[in-house]
């Protein structure tokens, strides 16, 4: 199979480019040409994502769309690019959103209008390269770079207590990243010069030096899924950033770090996976009922959707750690759905926030009463975000229990207490802020969503709905790359 | 009697230099203040002619000795005198409004500029102790000088005299050293020096109580920890446009010094002077980075920022030998050339920026002068934006392929725990970019903040200077095999 064209490089830097032009042409006087500007820039970058879905090859498990150039031949680090099953989806994924994000940004950013979108546009031609990059390095450059965007993001457009905000986000993510990066330096020496990541899935270590690396790639993937305890930075960043960043970091970002997992820790590190699973599906089951529970006594939305994130992601990283198809499935399943849901929920809550400039749940109560096809998209989300079944958020949570059950009664009894704590934490939610009397004058004069916002909601619910119903072909086009992952790991590199 | 004359080809750009900075000195006496932009453009010229030449000598990849050995052109020489000279034209172009407003755009600046860079180019072309030592001294000499270009400024004094005072002390323990060196190898050249120490067995005890000392010279020079003490107090006092002089391309000729003290000389010795290394180097990446985020001057920020720097280019020195083994020596010391050049051309415009945001009657020292930077101008907040991730080592930018080379090294040296220490230590060192970065895009300006309007050669020379740093970052191919092949030609 040959591919003329060179669909990954485009998906990476149509939008990166997009994003340059945008910053180039913006003033504060033409926001509107930098709007239509970003918005065409989007769509091309979801456009050239298009193909990569219609050519793709479920038979096989082996890299994709391969691009494959020297880059810097002094270390022998190449610009080699490849999808497989498990990273294809992403790229779909990712570029889908950034053209919600750049519709939902179109009327509530006012000031540098130009800076916001183009920060977008660059931050998911970013985050393309990091689910393409066969090259560890390359890999870690677009992994870093996607700092620079958000943190301006939520520094510059966010809520008041942004700044703290940012710099924490910043710097615990560059914590882990660094460590990741002497990692990569230690696999290079071992592999003898090549920073190919496919060349580490073969590298043989020792178990001390597999430990070692784990640890290094624990902490950098840790907090970026986050998993508990260094979680914290996610509320704060999440409160604090405009409705279109905390979109961006909850379907996209988080899913760089439980990516890295299945790229990285999962094929090049067998043993040290095995031995500390138990590590680390304690970790995930704490971040699944603790959170949760945490979650249900948030007094501020955005902090209830962004624990109940840290909750779903507990969900995918013990999928990882069951070690079979049915738990790893399904985590990408839950990576791919919770993408949908989450940036939905965002979405939602910034419908609201933009009418009513609040985010607390107890500044509203009865808005189905004024807006009612806001209250129906609201509905559908929230049932997906506690996992009913027909959504998407069933799918994905239904695999990782039956995968847990595979492996231990108890963890999936306590896996599936989230389908308790997920439903009372949203549906308790919903019920305070649509439900109910007409809570004040405010929500009273609320107006009811216009175009451009049923389009967003409807697009993602369609999308909810089509995986809940119908999740075969995104679990087909998985399950090569996912059989061979568990083959991977099934081997001692010992 | 022999009078044979010497091959002059190898150091023709020196002499360029020399000639030329006396005819500077001279023009100047007959030229009227509002003349004074001749001095610039001869100054300027002269440059581009060093450079012409130096890149000319570029093509001959072989060392070329000359004056009895004393001098070599080989080429990192010439790539670092190459880069050296980018870095003092363009610190001439950013200095020349700030200058100006305060009087001190004249000749003096100009000449010292020019004979503190021959020094330079001496010390980096050196291959004998005492060449090295003149080299040191010329520029040395200069920059206590330029730091007190402000007579009338109390603080500027008073930093020249410490400087002069510490830098005194250091070129005696430098001497010190070379003098004991002497003693056990009964020579001052590099190469016979170098070639003494392989063969017989000299006297150990004399030669490393001689390195101590050199290494302590070399240090000071470096500005590591704990012969740091000058950095703070001088960059703060001299005048900001000095700041920048002495915080860039000197950093190659002390990297050129140590290649030369360390590596060409006293390999024989790597054992002892890479334990030596690797204390100067935690101990300043600790201190600078730790102390950096305590400041509230730019120009005291910048100064610690440059120590750490300085802590991490010692990572590359000292992954040079493994277990008496030099394989991956080249692939190590250019690791540090790079880094050298690189944070040379960061910290260029990082300067650049201060005195682009310094005026009549202001000097931009304060953090916080930075607030709003991006309402005031998105383009050059972008500028800085760029140069404090590379300061930081984020990529794309260039910073963080000099952060990967020497952690590169130090990782194949076996120095895992070494690396660790050095992220640990440059995440701490985000820390106080951001915050800039947090100044210029989240904070409002202050009220009396007027519009920047850099001259149209320094606002494009900035732009440049900044694009740069993103440019090498997405495509430092070249530049690093340039390093590699100047360090095996070595």
């Amino acid at each position: 199979m040959t591919h003329h064209v060179p669909w990954l490089s485009l998906a990476i830097w149509l939008p990166i480019v997009a994003g340059v032009v945008v910053l180039a042409s913006g003033s504060e006087k033409n926001a509107r040409e930098a709007r239509v500007i970003a918005f065409i820039g989007a769509l091309a970058g979801f456009l050239v994502t298009l193909p990569l879905f219609a050519e793709f090859d479920i038979g096989t498990s082996a890299m994709q769309f391969v691009e494959d150039a020297p880059w810097i031949e002094r270390y022998n680090i190449r610009y080699h690019l490849g999808v497989d099953g498990i990273a294809m989806p992403f790229l779909l994924l990712n570029s889908f959103i950034t053209v919600l994000v750049v519709l939902a940004g179109w009327d509530v950013i006012q000031s540098r209008v130009s800076q916001y979108m183009a920060s977008f546009l660059i931050m998911s031609g970013l985050m393309n390269g990091v689910f393409a990059s066969l090259d560890a390095l390359l890999f870690y450059v677009f992994f870093e770079a996607t700092l620079i965007p958000m943190y301006i993001v939520i520094g510059v457009w966010g809520g008041p207590n942004r700044v703290y905000a940012a710099v924490k986000f910043f710097l615990y993510t560059l914590l882990g990243s660094l460590l990741m990066l002497v990692a990569f330096l230690y696999l290079y020496n071992k592999a003898g010069g090549s920073f190919d990541i496919l060349d580490f899935h073969r590298l043989p270590l020792g178990m001390g030096a597999q430990t070692a690396l784990f640890v290094a790639f624990l902490l950098s993937f840790a907090v970026k899924v986050p998993m508990w305890p260094v979680h914290t930075w996610l509320p704060d960043a999440h409160v604090e950033a405009p409705t279109g960043g905390s979109a961006v970091l909850a379907a996209i970002m988080l899913k760089l770090g439980a990516y890295g997992f299945v790229r990285f820790s999962l094929p090049i590190l067998p043993d040290a996976s095995h031995a500390l699973s138990g590590f680390m599906i304690t970790l995930s089951l704490i971040a699944v009922v603790y959170i949760g529970l945490v979650a249900l006594v948030q007094t501020d939305m955005k902090k209830l959707i962004a624990y109940s994130s840290i909750s779903h992601m507990g969900f995918v990283t013990l999928g990882f750690f069951i070690f079979n198809a049915y738990g790893v499935e399904g985590a990408l399943v839950q990576m791919i759905s919770h993408g949908f849901i989450s940036a939905a929920m965002f979405l939602c809550v910034g419908v609201m926030y933009d009418r009513m400039h609040s985010r607390m749940i107890a500044d509203y109560g009865g808005v189905a009463n004024t807006m009612p096809k806001f209250a129906a998209f609201m509905m559908l989300f929230a049932m997906a975000n506690c996992g009913l079944p027909a959504t998407s958020g069933f799918v994905g949570e239904f695999m990782v229990i039956m995968g847990a059950m595979k492996f231990n009664f108890w963890i999936a009894f306590l896996s599936a207490t989230t389908l308790i704590f997920g439903a009372a934490y949203t549906l308790w939610m919903y019920k305070r802020v649509i439900f109910g009397e007409v809570a004040n004058a405010e929500v009273a004069a609320l107006k009811d969503i216009n175009a451009r916002e049923f389009v967003i909601l409807g697009l993602l619910a369609a999308m909810v709905l089509w995986i809940g119903l119908h999740p075969a072909p995104l679990t087909d086009i998985m399950h090569a790359s996912v059989n061979d992952l568990l083959k991977h790991v099934a081997q001692s590199k010992l | 009697m022999n009078a044979a004359m010497p091959n002059l080809l190898p150091a023709y750009a020196e002499i360029v230099l020399l000639v030329m900075a006396c005819v500077i000195l001279l023009v100047d006496l007959f030229l009227e203040d509002a003349q004074r932009w001749v001095t610039y453009v001869l100054s300027l010229l002269t440059l581009a002619a060093c450079a012409f030449v130096t890149a000319g000598l570029g093509a001959i990849s072989e060392p070329v000795y000359t004056f009895n050995n004393m001098f070599v052109s080989d080429v990192m020489a010439n790539v670092l005198k190459l880069v050296t000279y980018v870095s003092v034209a363009a610190g001439m172009v950013y200095s020349r409004d700030y200058l100006a407003d305060r009087g001190l755009f004249r000749g003096e600046y100009f000449s010292l500029a020019l004979f503190a860079t021959l020094g330079m180019m001496v010390m980096i072309s050196a291959n004998h102790f005492l060449s090295l030592y003149i080299g040191l001294e010329l520029l040395s000499l200069s920059l206590y000088a330029m730091v007190a270009l402000n007579r009338d400024s109390a603080q500027s004094t008073e930093a020249a005299m410490k400087y002069f005072v510490l830098g005194a002390l250091a070129s005696g323990l430098l001497l010190y050293g070379m003098s004991m060196i002497y003693g056990a190898t009964g020579s001052l050249d590099i190469s016979t020096v170098s070639r003494t120490l392989e063969m017989t067995s000299a006297n150990r005890t004399v030669l490393v109580f001689g390195l101590v000392f050199v290494v302590s010279g070399l240090a000071f020079k470096l500005g590591v920890v704990p012969f740091h003490m000058w950095i703070p107090d001088v960059y703060e006092g001299a005048p900001s446009a000095v700041t920048l002089f002495i915080a860039t391309a000197p950093k190659l000729a002390a990297f050129a010094m140590a290649m030369r003290l360390l590596v060409s000389a006293l390999l024989a010795l790597a054992v002892d002077w890479q334990q030596m290394l690797v204390l100067l180097s935690v101990l300043s990446m600790a201190l600078g980075n730790l102390a950096a985020i305590a400041q509230s001057n730019i120009k005291r920020m910048l100064a610690y920022s440059t120590i750490s720097h300085m802590g991490f280019l010692l990572l590359g020195l000292l992954s040079g030998v493994v277990g008496g083994n030099w394989l991956s020596a080249a692939d190590a010391y250019s690791a540090s050339m790079f880094y050298a050049i690189v944070y040379v051309l960061t910290t260029l415009a990082a300067f650049g920026m201060v005195l682009l945001l310094s005026r009549k009657g202001f000097e931009a020292e304060k953090i916080e002068d930075f607030r709003g930077l991006n309402r005031r101008s998105p383009w050059f907040a972008f500028i800085m934006l760029i140069t404090m991730f590379s300061l930081a080592g984020v990529p794309p930018t260039v910073g963080f392929y000099a952060k990967l080379a020497v952690l590169q090294a130090t990782i194949g040296a076996g120095q895992v725990w070494l690396a660790v220490v050095a992220v640990m230590f440059s995440l701490v060192g985000a820390f106080y970019y951001l915050r800039i970065i947090k100044l210029m895009y989240f904070d409002d300006p202050a009220d009396n903040a007027v519009a920047i309007s850099p001259r149209g050669d320094m606002g494009v020379l900035l732009s440049v200077n900044g694009l740069a740093l993103l440019a090498l970052g997405i495509l430092p191919e070249q530049l690093l095999k340039l390093c590699l092949f100047a360090i095996k030609t070595l």
